[in-house]
C-alpha cells in the first residue's frame, strides 16, 4: 500500500533524476556527438579533462573565484542592505520596494543595461568619473576588471535575497536582545550571539543555493562578453563568444555548454558535467556539517 | 516540523534541480537514424507543410521570407512555416531531439563536417542525381566546402566573401589614392591614418591589428600569407605552416607601432555595435577594415554617404602572387534527417540554390555573392562598384576557406585563445605557441573519435 502512494515520485525519480544521472555518466565514458549512437572509448574523456582541454583550467579559476567572491559578497551586501532597511523609520516601504526592482528585471536586459551603463567610452559611469578627474576602467572589456563588474551586477541584483534576509531579520524574537542587552551584549555581540544563530537556517539556504548558482554561471557572463564585444553570433551559436575579454569570464558551466554543442564532444561534456555534479554535492554536504556549528541547539 | 527540516528540503530542492540540469545532456540525442532517400521519379507536384529554419533576422529575414513566397507561389500545395534567428547549435540540438527540421540554413561552412558526419543533414546525392542537377554550375571551392568525406549533405546557398573596406575620404586627406596591396603598406597607412587626442589616446584608428575586432579573425587573414588549418589526415597544420607566424609576427609590429596593446584595447572597449549603424567603419573612427560583402548593404542602409571602396585582402611579403584571392565562406542548406516531407523539403532547397531568380533577389537583396554560376553572370544582378570587388575575389584561384572536421570550428577557437594571448603580450615565443596549438587540436580531433 505504501509503495502505491510513492509510486508516482518514485517514477518521476527514475525517469527525471536517476535514468538521466546514469546515461550522464554512461556517456561519459563514451564518443559522443549528439547525432550518432554514442561509441565507448573508456577514459579518454577523463584524460583529456585531466590533461588536454586547454581551457579547463582557467574555467575552473573564473568559476572558483567567482564562488569565493560573488556569493560572499552577494550574501553579505543583501544582509546589510535588509538589516538597513529593519532601521529605517521612514519610507521603509518605498525603500524595500526599490531594493527589490532590479531583481525584478530578467537577467539578460539588465546585463545589457549595465555593459551600457559601464561603457567605458560613453557610459554614464565613466562620464562621471572623468568628470571627478578620474580615469574610468574598462569594466567589462577588461581581463582585469570583467569579473569584478559581474560582481556589481550581482550586487544591483540582490533584492531576491534581501527580501529572504529582510523577513527572517523580522522575526528575531525582540526578546532575546533585551535579555542579551540585560547581560551587557553590545551591538556587534548581539549580531553575533542573537541575530546569526537565529537566521542560520536562511543564511544557509542562501549560501548554497548562492554556490549553485556559481558553480553554474551562465547568463550573465554570457551576455555580458557579447554585448560588451559589440558583435554578434550571427548564425553561430552562442559558443563562439563566450569568454571575453581573453578568457576573463570563462565559465565552467559556458565551457561544458560550448564542448557540447560548438565542439560536438557531447561524451566529454557528460564528463564535465559529472564532475561538476559530485564538486556541488560534495560543497553542500561540507556547508551542511560547518553550519551546524552556529545553530542554537549547538550554541547553546 | 523543525526548522532543520525546512532547511533540509530547501537545499534538496536546488540539489534535484541541479541534478536534472546535468541530466539534460542523457535525454538529448543518440539516434543515428538512417534519413530520408529520393523516390525514384520525381514527383510532378509537391504539397504539405514543411519548416524552414534559418538565423537571419530584421531586414534580412524579410529578404528570405519574400523568396520562400516566391516557392509557395510556384508550388501552392506546399506551406512553408518559416523560424527566423535559429542559430547552428540550436538548429542541430532540435534535428537531433528529433524536431522535424525539414529544411535548415546553416551560417558557417564550418558545420557541414559535423552536420555531414553525424547524419544530421541527409545525403542529398539521391535527389540531386535523380534531378540531374548540375554540380558543376558550382565554383569549386564551393562544391569542397559543401560536402564532407564524400558525402553531399548540403547544397550552397549564396557566400560570403572577405575584403578590405577602406574610407576613400580619410585616405584622400592622409594622400592616398589605391588601397594597400601589401601587408606592409597596410601597416605603414595605418600608421599614418590614425589620430590621438590630446589625452594620448586613438581617435582615429587607420586599421585595427587586434584579432577578435568585428571579423578581424584568424580564418579571414589566413589567406594573405597562406597559412593553413588542417592535414589530409584532418590533424593540425598551423605549427608547420609558415603563414602563421609571418601573420602574426606582422600584426605584433603593428600592435606596437599604433601604440601597444593597451591603447587599441581602450580603443576597442569603444566600439560600436558591429550591424548597427555605429558600426566603426561606418562612423569613420576606423580608416580600413576587414569586413564581408554583406556590409554594403548595411552601409547602403545605415551609412549611404559614405565614400568607401572595396579591396582584396593585402598579402604578406613573399606571397604577392595571392593577391586577389581571400576568405570565403557561406550559407548552406540541408533537409533534416527528421524530415516528414522530404520531397517538398528538395523542392525548396533546390529552388533556393540552384534557381536563377531565386539567387539573384537574394543575392540583391542580401548582397551576398551567388553561388550559382549561372546566377553570377545574370544580367538581373545589382552590381555597385564596391559590391564587385567580392565577385573578383569569388571568382579568383586563391581563394580559400577552412576545411571542414569532426569538431567543427574547435580548431579555430584552440589558435583564438593563443592569439588572444599573443597579440596581449602574454606570450612572446610564437612558434612555441604554435606547436602547442597542434597538440591541442590534434588532442580533440583524436577525442572526437
Amino acid at each position: 500500500m505504501a509503495f502505491a502512494f510513492l509510486a508516482p515520485s518514485l517514477l518521476g525519480m527514475l525517469v527525471f533524476f536517476v535514468f538521466p544521472l546514469a546515461m550522464t555518466v554512461y556517456y561519459s565514458f563514451t564518443a559522443f556527438d549528439l547525432s550518432n549512437p554514442p561509441k565507448w572509448n573508456a577514459f579518454a574523456n577523463w584524460r583529456y579533462l585531466v590533461g588536454g582541454d586547454p581551457l579547463i583550467g582557467q574555467a575552473t579559476l573564473n568559476t572558483v573565484w567567482f564562488v569565493v567572491v560573488l556569493v560572499p559578497v552577494r550574501t553579505a551586501g543583501a544582509l546589510f542592505v535588509a538589516w538597513v532597511l529593519t532601521r529605517a523609520r521612514r519610507g521603509a516601504g518605498l525603500l524595500r520596494t526599490l531594493y527589490y526592482m532590479p531583481a525584478l528585471v530578467p537577467p539578460v536586459a539588465s546585463t545589457i543595461a549595465f555593459v551600457f551603463l559601464l561603457n567605458p567610452g560613453s557610459g554614464p559611469v565613466n562620464t562621471l568619473l572623468a568628470a571627478l578627474g578620474i580615469d574610468g576602467p574598462g569594466w567589462f572589456t577588461s581581463e582585469t576588471w570583467a569579473k569584478p563588474s559581474l560582481t556589481l551586477l550581482g550586487l544591483w541584483v540582490l533584492g531576491d535575497l534581501m527580501v529572504i534576509f529582510l523577513a527572517a531579520l523580522l522575526d528575531v524574537p525582540a526578546e532575546q536582545y533585551e535579555a542579551a542587552e540585560l547581560d551587557g551584549a553590545n551591538a556587534a555581540q548581539r549580531f553575533r550571539y542573537v541575530t546569526i544563530p537565529n537566521m542560520v537556517p536562511v543564511l544557509l539556504f542562501a549560501v548554497i543555493t548562492g554556490i549553485i548558482g556559481a558553480l553554474q554561471y551562465f547568463t550573465e557572463p554570457a551576455v555580458a562578453s557579447a554585448t560588451a564585444q559589440g558583435r554578434a553570433p550571427v548564425g553561430q551559436g552562442a559558443s563562439s563568444l563566450l569568454g571575453w575579454p581573453g578568457q576573463a569570464t570563462l565559465t565552467y558551466g559556458q565551457l561544458l555548454y560550448s564542448r557540447a554543442f560548438g565542439s560536438n564532444l557531447l561524451g566529454y561534456a557528460s564528463a564535465m558535467a559529472v564532475v561538476l555534479f559530485v564538486v556541488t554535492a560534495v560543497v553542500i554536504a561540507v556547508l551542511l556539517r560547518r553550519f551546524r556549528a552556529f545553530t542554537p541547539e549547538v550554541a547553546s | 516540523m523543525s526548522p532543520r527540516t525546512h532547511l533540509r528540503r530547501a537545499v534538496a530542492a536546488p540539489a534535484v534541480a541541479a541534478l536534472a540540469a546535468l541530466g539534460l545532456a542523457a535525454c538529448s540525442g543518440g539516434g543515428g537514424t538512417e534519413g530520408p532517400t529520393a523516390a525514384s521519379s520525381a514527383p510532378e507536384t509537391v504539397s504539405g507543410t514543411i519548416q524552414f529554419w534559418h538565423f537571419f533576422t530584421d531586414r534580412e529575414a524579410g529578404v528570405i521570407q519574400s523568396v520562400v513566397d516566391d516557392f509557395q507561389a510556384a508550388n501552392p500545395g506546399v506551406k512553408v512555416e518559416v523560424k527566423s534567428g535559429q542559430d547552428d547549435q540550436k538548429m542541430r540540438q532540435a534535428i537531433s531531439a528529433g524536431q522535424p527540421v525539414d529544411v535548415g540554413l546553416s551560417y558557417s561552412t564550418d558545420q557541414v563536417g559535423p552536420l555531414c558526419s553525424s547524419g544530421d543533414f541527409v545525403d542529398l546525392s539521391s535527389y540531386i542525381t535523380r534531378d540531374g542537377v548540375d554540380l558543376n554550375q558550382i565554383p569549386d571551392t564551393v562544391r569542397g566546402y559543401t560536402e564532407f568525406a564524400g558525402t553531399r549533405c548540403t547544397m550552397p546557398a549564396l557566400a560570403d566573401v572577405y575584403g578590405l573596406y577602406y574610407n576613400k575620404t580619410l585616405l584622400s586627406a592622409a594622400g592616398y589614392t589605391d588601397p594597400p596591396k601589401t601587408l606592409d603598406e597596410l601597416a605603414d597607412m595605418a600608421v599614418k591614418l590614425t589620430t590621438f587626442a590630446a589625452d594620448g589616446s586613438i581617435e582615429t584608428l587607420g586599421f585595427m591589428p587586434l584579432l577578435g575586432y568585428y571579423e578581424n579573425s584568424e580564418a579571414h587573414w589566413a589567406p594573405a600569407t597562406g597559412a593553413t588549418w588542417l592535414n589530409e589526415d584532418g590533424t593540425s597544420a598551423v605549427g608547420s605552416s609558415a603563414g602563421w607566424a609571418e601573420l602574426l609576427t606582422w600584426q605584433k609590429g603593428l600592435i606596437e607601432k599604433l601604440g601597444g596593446y593597451d591603447k587599441l584595447s581602450a580603443f576597442q572597449a569603444t566600439l560600436g555595435e558591429e550591424f548597427s549603424a555605429e558600426n566603426d567603419f561606418q562612423t569613420g573612427r576606423v580608416a580600413m577594415n576587414i569586413d564581408g560583402e554583406y556590409r554594403t548593404a548595411f552601409i547602403a542602409d545605415q551609412a549611404p554617404d559614405l565614400d568607401y571602396g572595396t579591396a582584396p585582402i593585402p598579402v604578406g611579403t613573399g606571397h604577392e602572387d595571392l593577391y586577389g584571392g581571400g576568405y570565403v565562406t557561406g550559407n548552406i542548406l540541408g533537409i533534416g534527417k527528421g524530415s516528414t516531407n522530404p520531397e517538398a523539403a528538395w523542392a525548396l532547397v533546390k529552388y533556393l540554390t540552384t534557381d536563377v531568380g531565386a539567387q539573384v533577389k537574394l543575392t540583391n537583396g542580401l548582397k551576398n555573392v551567388p553561388t550559382w554560376k549561372d546566377a553570377l553572370t545574370s544580367s538581373d544582378l545589382d552590381v555597385p562598384e564596391q559590391f564587385q570587388t567580392f565577385l573578383d575575389v569569388f571568382g579568383n584561384p586563391h581563394l580559400v576557406t577552412t576545411p571542414p572536421s569532426k569538431i567543427g570550428a574547435e580548431y579555430q577557437t584552440i589558435l583564438n585563445t593563443h592569439t588572444q594571448d599573443w597579440q596581449s603580450g602574454k606570450v612572446t615565443d610564437v612558434q612555441a605557441m604554435l606547436k602547442q596549438v597542434d597538440q591541442e587540436i590534434d588532442a580533440a580531433v583524436q577525442l572526437a573519435g
